[in-house]
């Protein structure tokens, strides 16, 4: 079957007009091929949401005697 | 052995020796290649032990059988979740990683030294583990509560265990740079190397908060730290409990993809949907942690609700996309192969008797339907009480870790034993039937464990009887029903790990030589298979009526139990 293999097509969806030289990235993209970027969002957020505040509510839990 | 490239090719970068495997066209590096088969080996061997244990904790709860004493019951139970749960599971993602990363990518390992480095940690951690609990004194569980204490040794050995993998870990975005600099791809990763890299970040914040809880620990187990607050103890060990399950995931999702892309020639259906799946794994997974303290007084339901509900619904869409583009890459490959007719031809022509894709197949729908479901019923605040600590709990994960992320990593051995170690399959007919018998085994542990919990039976317990118990209390002959038909399963999902693991070794051993001339494949791979697993780019259809037909099957199943649980709960409390 005929089809083009790999590719980027995807890529280039933005761009019908055929092969334009200097391929602009989109945003979204260039945030998803940044894997330090992305380790960084998921290691914060979890810190922040779960973690830390977690932490912060048990600390504020009054002690008896 | 085929050909041999040297990657030496300018000064700065050291010299790496390569072979391009002769059947999936894909280029290995020699230490990645001995990395990988080591980390597999030894995960099968931690499997080996651990699936023992687990047979002999299911005869046990079979009431009519009770095959363990108690103490000995409890200290089974403690060896086979780290054994099963962390030591093969991770054992086998460190080499997930280094083979979506350098073999994937066609690139040398990172720092290979400090790859054996985190080896030899973890294999030094995990059988430390094994002398702690068989000692006797570090029956704690899997969990590990405080004040339970077990001895200095199982802390230490966790501890071990979990630097020696963040090194691994970190040796993989060290690759993902090598590949990078050396320019052995363009543009965007594979989605394969993607669902990896997603793996890799959640297994940092899992790490770090085994590390941050578990150091703690073991100075209080030397007499070092006089407390361990129990609440704080289990916020922060579900960071790693809950997180590394998110590793598991991410990573048979990915081999998901590998295997339908090797095995039928599949493409994502879009790269875009499902890196945007990924990505929700990445910033919501691993806040749904939160699901194992829904019980706790302590925490405020703000806390509950937003980490569980707003946030881990968004991460279950990411699971529920990657549901619907699997099979629906399958289709639309399959289609393109010639299996056009109905809605149905793709899938009842598929390659059932390869056991990488029947065994990938079959952990999509019990992963989806038996752990995926009963995973969200067990996370919704309001529900969660109705099963809380009952072994409905187990059956749920077993569901998730053996029937879904276990036979998603038997598959990939199967389909990456050959390819490494150049020796096929042994016994492909035996092979072909084990993801079978593997497969209703584990369904069948997961589902009765899940029916018998429903009927109150608690979960960790060795005697429901209540034999000696100051109250009396008589669960329903049904609850009994379960347990021995769960023990049933057990054997065969038992019988199902042996064949695994006899076909595995045996074929390290002594299976047929694939370096010789001619020699062909049990299990053949798609002539693409390289270019599918290792490119970027999309299928972009969506003419895929058996998939919908499937995933609307799955949403109406879904609804349903979801629904029927909130009746249950309405009749907890009587209002008249
Ligand atoms: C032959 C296959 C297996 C059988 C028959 C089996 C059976 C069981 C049973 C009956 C329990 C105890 C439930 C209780 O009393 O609370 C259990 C617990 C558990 N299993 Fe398995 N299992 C198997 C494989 C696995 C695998 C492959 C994994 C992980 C990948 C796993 C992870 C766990 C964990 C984490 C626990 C909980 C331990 C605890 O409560 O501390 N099991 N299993
Ligand atoms: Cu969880």
């Amino acid at each position: 079957m005929s089809e083009t293999g790999g590719g980027a097509e995807d890529r280039q969806s933005h761009s019908p007009e055929a092969e334009p030289a200097p391929e602009r990235i989109p945003a979204m993209q260039q945030i998803l091929d940044n894997p330090f970027l992305l380790l960084f969002l998921g290691v914060t957020i979890p810190t922040v949401i779960y973690l830390i505040w977690g932490i912060m509510e048990i600390a504020g839990i009054p002690v008896e005697g | 052995m085929t050909t041999i490239d040297t990657g030496a090719i300018g000064a700065a970068v050291p010299r790496a020796e390569f072979r391009t495997c002769r059947f999936s066209g894909l280029r290995i590096e020699a230490n990645a290649e001995k990395l990988i088969k080591f980390n597999a080996v030894t995960a099968v061997l931690f499997l080996a032990l651990g699936g023992l244990m687990g047979l002999l904790v299911a005869l046990t709860r079979w009431p009519a059988v009770q095959i363990l004493p108690a103490d000995w019951f409890y200290l089974v139970l403690t060896g086979h979740g780290a054994n099963v749960l962390l030591f093969w599971i991770i054992f086998f993602e460190i080499a997930v990683l280094y083979f979506a990363g350098a073999v994937v990518l066609g690139s040398r390992l990172a720092a290979p030294k400090w790859a054996w480095t985190g080896f030899v940690l973890m294999v030094v951690g995990a059988v430390m583990a094994n002398y702690a609990v068989l000692r006797g004194d570090s029956t704690v569980m899997f969990t590990s509560y405080p004040p339970l204490q077990a001895s200095q040794w199982f802390y230490l050995s966790l501890v071990l265990f979990a630097v020696g993998a963040l090194i691994a870990v970190f040796v993989f975005f060290g690759t993902l740079v090598v590949a990078k600099a050396e320019k052995t791809y363009d543009g965007s990763v594979p989605l394969v190397t993607f669902g990896a890299i997603t793996a890799a970040i959640i297994a940092v914040f899992t790490l770090a908060s085994g590390a941050i809880i578990l150091v703690p620990t073991w100075l209080w187990s030397l007499g070092l730290v006089t407390n361990i607050d129990s609440l704080m103890y289990k916020v922060v060990w579900w960071g790693m409990g809950h997180s590394s399950q998110q590793i598991n995931v991410s990573a048979h999702v990915a081999i998901w993809y590998a295997i339908a892309a090797m095995v039928v020639g599949a493409k994502p259906l879009s790269e875009k949907v499902s890196r945007m799946a990924y990505f929700m794994y990445i910033l919501f997974l691993q806040l749904a942690s939160a699901h194992h303290i829904l019980a706790e007084p302590g925490m405020s339901s703000a806390w509950k609700i937003v980490n569980t509900s707003y946030m881990m619904y968004l991460a279950v869409m990411g699971s529920m996309i990657h549901g619907l583009t699997v099979p629906g890459a399958i289709e639309a490959a399959q289609r393109r192969n010639g299996f056009t007719r109905g809605a149905f031809e793709w899938l009842t022509k598929a390659p059932w008797g390869n056991p990488a894709f029947s065994g990938m197949f079959l952990s999509l729908v019990m992963f989806g339907f038996i752990g995926g479901i009963s995973g969200v019923v067990l996370g919704t605040e309001q529900l969660n009480v109705l099963m809380h600590n009952t072994i409905y709990v187990p059956g749920h994960f077993h569901g998730t870790v053996v029937a879904g992320t276990t036979l998603a990593f038997m598959a990939a051995t199967f389909l990456l034993v050959p390819l490494l170690f150049q020796r096929d399959i042994i016994w492909p007919r035996l092979a072909k039937w084990q993801p079978y018998v593997f497969g209703l085994g584990a369904a069948g542990i997961s589902l009765f464990m899940m029916g018998a919990g429903t009927l109150g039976v608690p979960r960790r317990q060795w005697d429901i009887s209540l034999a000696d118990a100051v109250l009396r209390f008589e669960f329903p002959p049904a609850a009994y029903l379960m347990m021995g038909l769960n023990g049933i399963s057990g054997v065969l999902a038992a019988t199902g790990g042996v064949m695994f693991i006899v076909i595995i070794v045996a074929t390290i051993l002594a299976g047929p030589r694939l370096d010789r001339p001619g020699a062909k494949l049990a299990f053949p791979l798609h002539d693409k298979a390289r270019e599918r697993v290792s490119t970027y780019g999309s299928e972009g259809t969506l003419k895929l009526p058996g998939t919908i037909i499937l995933v609307t099957l799955f949403f109406a199943a879904f609804v349903l139990y979801y629904f029927v649980n909130w009746k249950y709960l309405s009749e907890l409390w009587l209002f008249r």
